[in-house]
């Protein structure tokens, strides 16, 4: 299996149809077959080993992508905008690689050794007649991504040819897509949404347009003027539109998809009052499974809506059920398969799970599951909840303690726009419980008041030591929260109180 | 022949294309329209005319399963041929599409 093979299968069913950017001057499966020979003799003629992709997502990305499988090489799209430090890290690991990138960072390119072109000079370098050449077939992976490193250093996660073709060939239509569909793109291309995005939309026939600096003004104005059907935003930006002034009207959206952090059902029951016409799907899914493992789809989303069943209802906040193509276990911590409604670690196993790290290898059980590190549980009917980071447990006096469960009672509370719970070291308990939270606009909070609440809701044991208001949280641009920075801010509020 | 996934095949009739998208390790013989299918890169079309009894049709996007459920064709390109396996004509996979989740 080959990521050309998607592309060939495009061709074959639907070659002259956009499904790159606008209908006047997009791209059709033909012309990016073209274009991605093109992209492939340019890698070849500069011995590179990788095509690094460090620019806004736009039309150049999918070109890259199928550039870099036509010559058998790794994509590694890399976030533009981290820090010189973590970028020239991972440049550094990849010695021999050809560089699309942002004009103002060709020249660093150059400094540290590695051949840059612009993106504008990308396509028009592959802008050139179809050589109608074979793609190379090597033991290289198609994309390397870096995660995000909000724990750790960053780690490049291999997703093989045969992981991203099975998810494709699992859960996309072929040629499911009406003519006229469109697909907004807000995610940034090193995420795996993105990656999933191109990949799924070509497959189903669906063009796709990309907004590449998100604000909500922007992508509703979008929505409105291009006639969007489909979009996939993360959780911060949903609250953002959701709660943006001005006219939010979508009459073209059919289908949300939401995903890539936990949403607070406080958003997303506005977003389906608000427009109650579109259908709305919740995907859960990691780097290292090749996007989406399950989903919540738009029935799923009205029934528990309507339901006045609490364990319904309930399901407004979970990520729906296991895709049939994925096997899913729940296990306590000695890997024993714990029983429906059990929290415990996430395992998955199925074709599109790379679990494959660089240097590293396959982090993968006997039975060939992999440990996702989140937490959650199975309610009877099959749907999946996820409770947190596994790392992220607080053990506070011996008692487990999942920071999920208290952050939803904070987010609960009408003062209480985002929060964030961490352990922080503490001399008699071991960990001690704190919270960070960020006011609603308009509203002030009183941090003894919401100890009331939470102690109200959980037991005194859950009940944060201390809670800190700040005016924001350390998120990464796709909204996921940066703990270990949440208990530096917080040392920081700390020790000016303590002065 | 064998069949490898992700391998294109193309019927006789039309044209048509296929992508192969389960597979088994047996030798077997797909047709369309009673015809053999080809590789479109490497064959030329067999010779015949098709079978006017095996013109059910093809569609693009389905995907057609064999009665042992371990051969499964993904139609990319539309046809008036029968898929069969064998002689067994193949079925259209009843599958409930996924929400787009991305």
């Amino acid at each position: 299996m080959h990521l050309t093979m998607l592309l060939d299968m495009a061709c074959d069913g639907f070659g002259d149809r956009v499904v790159v950017g606008r209908v006047s001057d997009g791209l059709t499966p033909a012309d990016l077959r073209r274009r991605a020979r093109a992209g492939a003799a340019l890698l070849r003629s500069h011995r590179a080993e990788a095509l690094l992709y460090v620019a806004v997502n736009g039309p150049a990305y999918p070109v890259a992508m199928f550039a870099a499988a036509f010559a058998g090489v790794p994509l590694v799209p890399v976030n533009y905008r981290l820090g010189e430090e973590q970028l020239d890290y991972l440049l550094s690991q990849h010695q021999n690689a050809l560089v699309v990138t942002a004009p103002e960072s060709v020249a660093h390119m150059g400094q540290l050794g590695l051949t840059a072109l612009t993106t504008d000079e990308w396509l028009s370098g592959t802008d050139v007649d179809d050589d109608e050449s074979d793609p190379e077939w090597t033991e290289a992976p198609a994309i390397i991504i870096y995660t995000s490193g909000t724990t750790s250093k960053p780690k490049g996660v291999l997703l093989r040819h045969e992981n991203l073709v099975s998810y494709v060939l699992g859960s996309v239509e072929f040629a499911g897509a009406a003519q006229d569909d469109a697909a907004l793109v807000s995610v940034p291309p090193y995420h795996i949404a993105a990656v999933a995005n191109v990949l799924s939309n070509l497959f189903s026939g669906r063009r796709t347009l990309v907004l590449e600096q998100f604000t909500p003004q922007e992508w509703l104005g979008l929505v409105r003027d291009e006639q969007v059907t489909n979009a996939l935003v993360v959780p911060t930006m949903l609250a953002r539109i959701v709660g943006s002034d001005g006219d939010l009207s979508v009459p073209s959206l059919r289908n949300l998809a939401y995903g890539g952090a936990a949403m607070p059902t406080r958003i997303i029951e506005t977003a389906l009052s608000l427009w109650p016409e579109v259908g709305f799907v919740n995907a859960y899914g990691l780097t290292e499974t090749s996007s989406t493992i399950a989903v919540l789809g738009p029935d799923d989303h009205r029934a528990a809506l309507a339901s006045d069943d609490p364990a319904v209802r309930a399901r407004l906040g979970s990520t729906g059920r296991v895709l049939p193509t994925i096997d899913l276990e729940i296990r306590d911590p000695f890997d024993e398969v714990l029983p429906t409604g059990s929290v415990g670690r996430i395992c998955v196993r199925g074709d599109q799970v790379s679990a494959e790290y660089a240097g590293i290898g396959r982090a993968v059980d006997e039975r060939g599951f992999f440990d996702t590190r989140d937490k959650g549980y199975l309610d009877e009917d099959g749907y999946l909840f996820i409770g947190g980071r596994v790392d992220d447990t607080i053990i506070r006096g011996g008692e487990n303690i999942a920071p999920a469960e208290i952050e939803n009672v904070l987010l609960d509370h009408e003062d209480v726009d985002d929060c964030a719970v961490v352990g922080v070291a503490d001399d008699e308990w071991g960990q001690r419980i704190e919270a960070a939270v960020v006011a609603r606009p308009g509203r002030t909070i009183d941090p003894e008041q919401l100890r009331q609440h939470v102690r109200l809701h959980l037991r005194g044991s859950k009940t944060p030591d201390r809670i800190h208001v700040m005016d924001e949280l350390p998120r990464t641009e796709t909204g996921k929260l940066v703990r270990r920075r949440v208990v530096t801010a917080i040392a920081e509020a700390a020790e000016v109180v303590d002065a | 022949m064998k069949l490898t996934i992700g391998k294109t095949l193309a019927s006789a009739v039309d044209g048509a294309t296929v992508v192969v998208v389960r597979a088994t390790d047996a030798d077997v013989e797909v047709t369309s329209g009673g015809l053999a299918l080809y590789d479109p890169k490497s064959e030329e079309p067999p010779a015949g005319d098709p079978n006017p009894e095996l013109l059910g049709g093809t569609l693009i996007g389905k995907r057609y399963v064999n009665a042992a459920d371990n051969v499964e064709l993904l139609a990319t390109k539309p046809g008036k041929g029968t898929l069969a396996i064998d002689g067994e004509s193949l079925t259209l996979r009843d599958a409930k599409p996924l929400p787009a989740s991305d």
